[in-house]
């Protein structure tokens, strides 16, 4: 039993306009200490899965049917002081923007030690000592001075590491990460990965990680989950994705990624734009952007399936690399054909899209 | 560059804002001033991009918008077509705004929501008297399919689009009156990346079909190299390096480029480099540091000759001095006094338990007994004036090296061997052959 499975999780949101369909039969697990990353564009459905997590999804939205196992408990039938209990404690979350997840009236200490004393049951003194501690483990100098500084006395590097301090300060299970650092220059960016990967190694913290930056995802993550239109189209180990993608969506995101030192004249691009979660198309939802797309794309639902065998997929219990194209079902008349070149002298070898990072269990 | 006229030249250019001050403060005359652009010169040719690249806060968009005078320069010309615009009247102004124009980071809040496309687009041409009655119809619906919109979407109201098409409305309305120059202000920042892919596209097309120069401005490097023929590094207000992006991505190269490019997440999972990790965060330019803006965060500040240092010492020994002049070290928290207090410290600012010259340990010991004394100011003045270094005292200029124009003493002549006596700083020589000094490995892959 892996730490987290979620199970055909499907969250709508009922709106004047008609019904989103914001995660559709969503299946994924995440193993303790594994650093799991969600890719995919705006509107992919990637933070709404985060938020159903924590059971934070607000009117109108609704979590419809499917199950969320947390250490093989059902979150979606705790009653509210069950999930109480869970949230900040074993479960936390970083927020994109550090500057609007901090109380800008409370001082940044009091609000690491809130959640301290009422996690852990901590007298005043204790709380305000272990919540030194984490802001001096997050790196933030002279801690004890800075413990009774408000949020916009810090930088805004500064107040993700807050942020992350609280995230960690009753030392979770699992952290929920929503693009930590999209809001960041590149430099502070740098530092605050090495600090989520640090933290994640030295307390085995299980981190599931946002975001929309390929980039960060290749540095960070064990295994990736590449979302679209509310489900994922691609489940695989970081290296497979990487080297071998296995659904035309992953293989254009990843070539319209500008790179330094490549001598395209153009970037190639994913013509169009994501699909309405209200009309979605029919049969596979990418089919009006693909350019494999054939006709019976337009009419089959493709099913999350294993690459190798085209046996529906097990992503709760398996690592095998999936993706939900019609190409491995063998209902495709033509085939995938780009290549895969990786860039950089001494990168692994050219890999064509026979190659194969074997599949298989995986585990760290 | 041949002697025929650039279409841009910025000279000298200086962008100063007033920090926030209540009436008593301007009453003691206690404002202060925060250098947002402290002299910036460079160069666009017609139908050429110049990249414009930093950190938030080191001035690249007071730069857009000051080069179109939408803020006042503070100092500097800025000559479009050879006429200094800084010089010219509203109206002269006005008829400028046809030649030059912008493109702004987020289209959501540049478009008027009220407005439909058709009169977004319309009113650029009716302030200029352009076009009229049917033909303007006809270049309205002409730019939207220039920019790879539906020419029929042309009454609809912006909250109708998704954020590309937006963008794309954004450069129609800039391409409207027909200019030579655009100033794109982040234009794809606030983009998913196939989406800003796209954008970049149509960006290059444009200029090759129209002969557009961008001054394109952003944040992140492997964008910027994608279009432009120039790349500026911006640090603080100042040019750290420029050059072609060929030159600007082969050494020499600032230590401020290296670790910008080193930053940036390679989409490579097997890949292995040695990432530089700049310490700490931009400096408030309301009190910049001396020298090179650049050394408090710098990896490869040039040590004091006449001592011996490893890299990390020295590195640990400028920390301690930076953080001395800010008196950033909570000496009451370490709760230990006399020998204890300072172990606690060497081990706070990463300094061994004894530096590998004797005589720099003494300076350092005395400077950390008055660290612990909390007499910081003590500690900075013995730091500073027995470890001399230019990186701290001279402003670096920018001069021409293998690859590009670089503002670092790394590659100045004059401290070749280190920081001797550096008073014959200045105006050495201008052209070096680069070959950089001291141990100057290059980051890259």
């Amino acid at each position: 039993m892996a730490m987290l499975e979620v199970q055909d999780l499907n969250v709508r949101f009922y709106t004047d306009d008609g019904v989103v369909k914001a995660t559709d039969d969503l299946s994924y697990r995440i193993e303790a200490g594994e650093r799991f990353g969600v890719v995919g564009e705006s509107g992919a459905g990637k933070s709404v899965t985060s938020l159903a997590l924590m059971r934070l999804i607000d009117e109108p939205g609704v979590i419809e049917s499917g199950e969320i196992r947390f250490k093989g408990e059902n979150i979606l039938e705790m009653d509210e002081e069950e999930m109480r209990s869970l949230r900040g404690n074993e479960i936390a979350m970083i927020f994109q923007d550090a500057g609007t997840a901090l109380n800008p009236s409370y001082t940044v200490g009091e609000q690491i030690s809130e959640a301290i004393r009422y996690h852990l049951g901590l007298d005043e003194a204790a709380a305000r000592e272990r919540a030194i501690e984490t802001l001096e483990s997050v790196g933030i100098p002279s801690a004890a001075e800075r413990y009774s500084d408000y949020p916009h006395e810090f930088s805004g590097g500064m107040q993700q590491r807050v942020v992350i301090a609280i995230a960690l300060s009753c030392d979770p299970d699992l952290i929920i990460a929503d693009e930590p650092t999209t809001a960041l220059d590149v430099t502070i960016e740098a530092q605050i990965l090495e600090l989520l990967e640090d933290v994640a190694t030295e307390f085995d913290t299980a981190i599931q990680l946002i975001t929309h930056d390929l980039g960060v995802v290749a540095e960070f993550c064990d295994r990736v989950m590449v979302m679209y239109a509310g489900h994922p189209v691609e489940m695989a180990p970081v290296e497979d994705v990487y080297y071998d993608p296995q659904h035309p969506y992953t293989v254009g995101l990843m070539s319209s990624i500008p790179r330094i030192g490549d001598d395209r004249d153009r970037l190639q691009t994913i013509p169009g734009r994501m699909p309405d979660l209200i009309e979605m198309p029919p049969g596979c939802n990418f089919h009006p952007r693909c350019p494999y797309a054939e006709e019976s794309c337009t009419r089959v639902e493709p099913r999350l399936v294993d690459v190798e065998t085209g046996d529906p997929a097990d992503p709760i219990n398996s690592d095998a690399q999936t993706a939900a194209c019609l190409a491995h079902t063998g209902e495709l008349t033509g085939e995938l054909d780009y290549e895969v070149t990786v860039q950089g002298e001494d990168a692994p070898t050219e890999s064509g899209p026979a190659s194969g990072t074997s599949t298989g269990a995986n585990d760290r | 560059m041949s002697g025929s006229e650039p279409l841009l030249r910025v000279e000298g250019l200086e962008k100063y804002y007033e920090s926030e001050s209540d009436f008593i403060d301007r009453l003691l005359g206690r404002q202060k001033e925060v250098k947002a652009v402290d002299g910036v010169s460079f160069e666009i040719n017609e139908g050429e991009t110049l990249g414009l690249v930093g950190e938030s806060g080191c001035g690249k968009s007071s730069i857009g918008r000051s080069v179109l005078r939408l803020r006042e320069p503070t100092a500097g010309s800025v000559y479009f077509k050879g006429q200094d615009i800084t010089t010219l009247s509203d109206s002269e102004l006005r008829d400028l705004r046809k030649e030059m124009q912008i493109i702004f980071q987020n289209p959501q809040s540049s478009l008027n929501p009220r407005l439909t496309v058709n009169d977004i687009i319309g009113e650029a041409l009716d302030i200029h008297g352009i076009e009229g009655g049917v033909s303007r119809d006809a270049r309205i619906k002409e730019l939207l399919e220039r920019v790879g919109l539906n020419a029929s979407h042309a009454n609809r109201y912006p909250h109708e689009f998704s954020g590309g098409q937006l963008q794309r409305i954004g450069i129609a309305r800039a391409l409207a009156v027909d200019p030579g120059f655009i100033v794109c202000d982040e234009p794809v920042s606030a983009l998913d990346v196939s989406v800003q892919a796209q954008i970049l596209n149509l960006l290059e097309d444009l200029q090759d079909e129209l002969g557009i120069a961008y001054l394109f401005i952003a944040h992140d490097l492997s964008v910027v190299e994608h279009i432009a023929d120039q790349i500026a590094v911006m640090y603080l207000g100042k040019i750290a390096e420029i050059g072609t992006p060929e030159e600007l991505f082969a050494p020499p190269q600032h230590p401020y480029t290296e670790a910008l490019l080193s930053a940036i997440p390679e989409p490579d999972p097997l890949w292995e480099g040695d990432r530089i990790l700049l310490e700490g965060s931009v400096p408030s330019p309301i009190d910049p540091p001396s020298g090179c803006k650049f050394h408090t965060r710098c990896p490869r500040v040039i040590p004091p000759s006449d001592y011996e240092f490893e890299q990390e010492e020295w590195r640990a020994v400028m920390s301690l001095r930076h953080r001395a002049r800010e008196a950033d070290i909570a000496v009451e928290t370490f709760d230990a006094e006399g020998a204890e207090l300072t172990a606690a410290l060497r081990e706070e600012l990463d300094l061994p338990s004894a530096l590998s010259d004797p005589e720099a340990e003494q300076v350092v010991q005395e400077a950390l007994r008055s660290v612990a004394d909390e007499a910081f100011a003590d500690a900075e003045r013995l730091l500073s004036e027995t470890f001399e270094t230019p990186c701290t005292t001279d402003e670096p200029v920018l001069r021409r090296t293998d690859a590009g124009r670089v503002a670092c003493h790394l590659f100045d002549p004059a401290y070749e061997n280190g920081a001797s006596d550096g008073t014959a700083a200045g105006d050495g020589p201008t052209t070096s052959d680069g070959t950089s000094a001291g141990s100057a490995p290059s980051g890259g892959d």
